[in-house]
């Protein structure tokens, strides 16, 4: 008997040491896998393929005599054979850290395709698979690499964004503590097809595990894809670096302030060399479209919108994980079907989808597909594909105001709207949560919202006028009647 | 280790700045202005610059921190999961700093809750104010 039972962050925050410290207690072997991504089921236990879970300590002897009720075998779960795990494939099921089973499940393919078919043909498989940058922003992955391969320099980067801050995502993180290699063999092929032999990841600091996991990664891999060398650096709780130029003027030991664009990053990118700056999704994708090539992966999608897109079910929901799927689904169908709905019972109001810069979307607009041109069009976004469900206890004039206070906490300071924008726009909705010239103060931050969004210098202040709006126009009641009905009440 | 240890480990790496202050702050707790004064000279930094970068991150203290500290998210996710439960627990106490942090990537499984590189997650108030007492 051997019990294979995750060590990524979900699983030990929930309490996944202890139940492996008690089966090795009472004598049997413990394997420390990646996540499935079935959070409500973590600490989940996968014993011959059969999965128990929630699991605590107590409930080991019971697990081990076989009386436990199980969740079946986890591979036929619905949640899992919903799914098309591309980039995910080996979640669940593989060691993190042995390059065996790395191996073992089709590791390196990509790699060795690259170096095979050269630098030339790695970017146009890139461009036909038609991958978009999935930090958010959604630029073509293979236009940026041609840009990049085509500049002349002595000193070139590959930097690997995985600075996920945005609340409700967690992909980055399942990628680096559950398949580092993965993200290795992303960059590595990165390397050798625009010329660069050095690469940074940029990890946040509130991500220990990610951060030893992609370091022990690096070390045991570094033979496998030298000359190109990754080095790891930490940030230090600035959300704003993120933003792909104040993430390289952090790099290079500066304030995260963001830069003005041009020069773009391929141009002028870190100590002013040329630089690719992709989020870990991004890099984590490609090893799949090099084995499988550029068309496999563009079957899969709608519209410009090709592949799968790792999305995160969070907050208020009852089967919250990662699950990956082809573009095209519906919110609805990801929210209500595969999410099950809120965990706390209730009906849901709303969904925020793409972080705190998203747009709040009402069920109402459920039957909106995953697409980033369509989410363009309903004034949403679909950013690093997180979707944070609230049930209907939710304030969204709190939420609103939230969305004002987190932007002027984390605002670098350098532009105008932003640095200033969001603390005037805080101010304002107190002064309507406060029953304060409601309808003026409302148009105020509409006007506010016009010039953050136009004037600002980056997608900080660019974009937390989309919650900010979306919560007025959705939610108008909230602005309007609740703050009189809660002063009455 | 000393400041000099630290500051000749990062003698050859590019953009050293972040990685030495993250050092100096593990070693030291916080980064002092007399270590500033160093970094900025070993550097080829003005004081100023560097003293715009510590002060520019919010996990650079300029002062340590006698209490233990516990970092809380409080981001959408962990609100949506009833995060705002638990700030009576932490305002009803002060013997730990419980900060703000925003999002530990845990979001299907809050609120949740780091101490030191330890987290914690699924937490209510009785959990919460367990955790507290045993920081």
């Amino acid at each position: 008997m051997k019990a294979r039972i995750s060590d990524d962050a979900v699983a030990i925050s929930c309490g996944a040491d202890a139940v492996a410290a008690a089966f090795e207690q009472a004598g049997v072997a413990v394997e420390r896998v990646s996540s499935w991504g079935m959070h409500w089921l973590e600490p989940l236990v996968d014993i011959d393929g059969v999965g128990y879970g929630p699991v605590t300590a107590d409930q080991v002897p019971a697990i081990i005599d076989g009386g436990a009720p199980s969740i079946g075998i986890i591979r036929d779960h619905p949640f899992i054979t919903g799914q098309t795990r591309l980039t995910f494939a080996r979640a669940g099921q593989t060691r993190p850290i042995s390059l065996d089973d790395y191996y073992a499940t089709g590791g390196w393919l990509g790699l060795a395709k690259a170096r095979e078919i050269g630098p030339e043909a790695t970017i146009a498989a890139l461009l036909a698979s038609g991958l978009r940058g999935r930090g958010g922003a959604g630029f073509p992955a293979g236009i940026k690499w041609k840009t990049v391969a085509a500049m002349t320099s002595d000193q070139k980067y590959v930097v690997c964004n995985a600075d996920e801050g945005d609340s409700g995502t967690f992909a980055d993180r399942m990628v680096m503590e559950g398949d580092p290699f993965l993200l290795i063999e992303g960059m590595a092929i990165a390397g050798m097809a625009v010329g660069a032999d050095k690469g940074f990841v940029y990890i946040r600091s509130e991500y220990p595990h990610a951060i030893a996991k992609m370091r022990a990664a690096i070390a045991a891999a570094a033979h496998l894809i030298a000359p190109f060398d990754i080095e790891v650096r930490v940030g230090a709780g600035a959300y704003v670096c993120g933003e792909e130029t104040s993430l390289l003027n952090s790099l290079e030991g500066k304030r995260g302030e963001v830069r003005a664009k041009p020069p773009l990053p391929a141009i002028e990118g870190l100590f002013g060399k040329p630089t690719v700056v992709n989020n870990v999704l991004t890099l984590a994708a490609v090893p799949w479209i090099l084995t499988h090539g550029g068309e496999a992966y563009a079957a899969f999608g709608t519209g410009r919108s090709r592949g799968t897109m790792p999305v995160q079910l969070a907050g208020n929901v009852k089967h919250g994980g990662l699950f990956e799927v082809a573009f095209g689904i519906t919110l609805g169908e990801l929210v209500n079907d595969i999410g099950g709905g809120t965990a706390s019972g209730r009906s849901v109001r709303c969904v925020q989808v793409g972080g705190p810069l998203g747009a709040y979307i009402p069920v109402s607009q459920f039957d909106l597909p995953f697409d980033y041109e369509a989410f363009a069009e309903a004034d949403a976004l679909i950013g690093h594909a997180g979707i944070t469900v609230f049930d209907d206890t939710v304030d969204m004039a709190k939420m609103a105001r939230f969305a004002m206070e987190f932007c002027a906490i984390e605002s670098c300071g350098k532009c105008t709207p932003c640095r200033l924008g969001s603390t005037r726009g805080v101010e304002t909705l107190d002064q309507i949560i406060a029953g304060k010239n409601v309808e003026a103060n409302l148009a105020l931050i509409a006007d506010l919202s016009e010039t953050m969004k136009f004037g600002s210098l980056c997608a900080l202040g660019g974009f937390t006028p989309y919650p900010v709006m979306s919560a007025i126009t959705h939610f108008r009641d909230d602005f309007v009647v609740r703050p009189i009905l809660e002063r009455t009440a | 280790m000393t400041l000099t240890d630290i500051l000749a480990d990062h003698a050859n790496q590019d953009g050293p700045l972040l990685p030495i202050l993250h050092d100096v702050q593990k070693a030291f707790g916080h980064v002092s202005e007399d270590a500033m004064r160093q970094i900025a000279h070993a550097l080829n930094l003005t004081r100023a610059e560097v003293y715009g970068v510590v002060s520019f991150y919010h996990d650079f203290r300029q002062t340590p921190e006698a209490r233990p500290v516990v970092k809380l998210c409080r981001a959408e996710a962990c609100q949506a999961r009833g995060v705002d439960a638990l700030r009576p627990v932490a305002d009803g106490q002060s013997r730990v700093k419980v900060e703000a942090v925003y999002c530990l990537g845990l979001c299907s499984v809050g609120p949740a809750a780091m101490i030191g590189n330890t987290v914690h997650a699924r937490l209510n108030a009785a959990s919460f104010a367990a955790l507290l007492g045993a920081a």
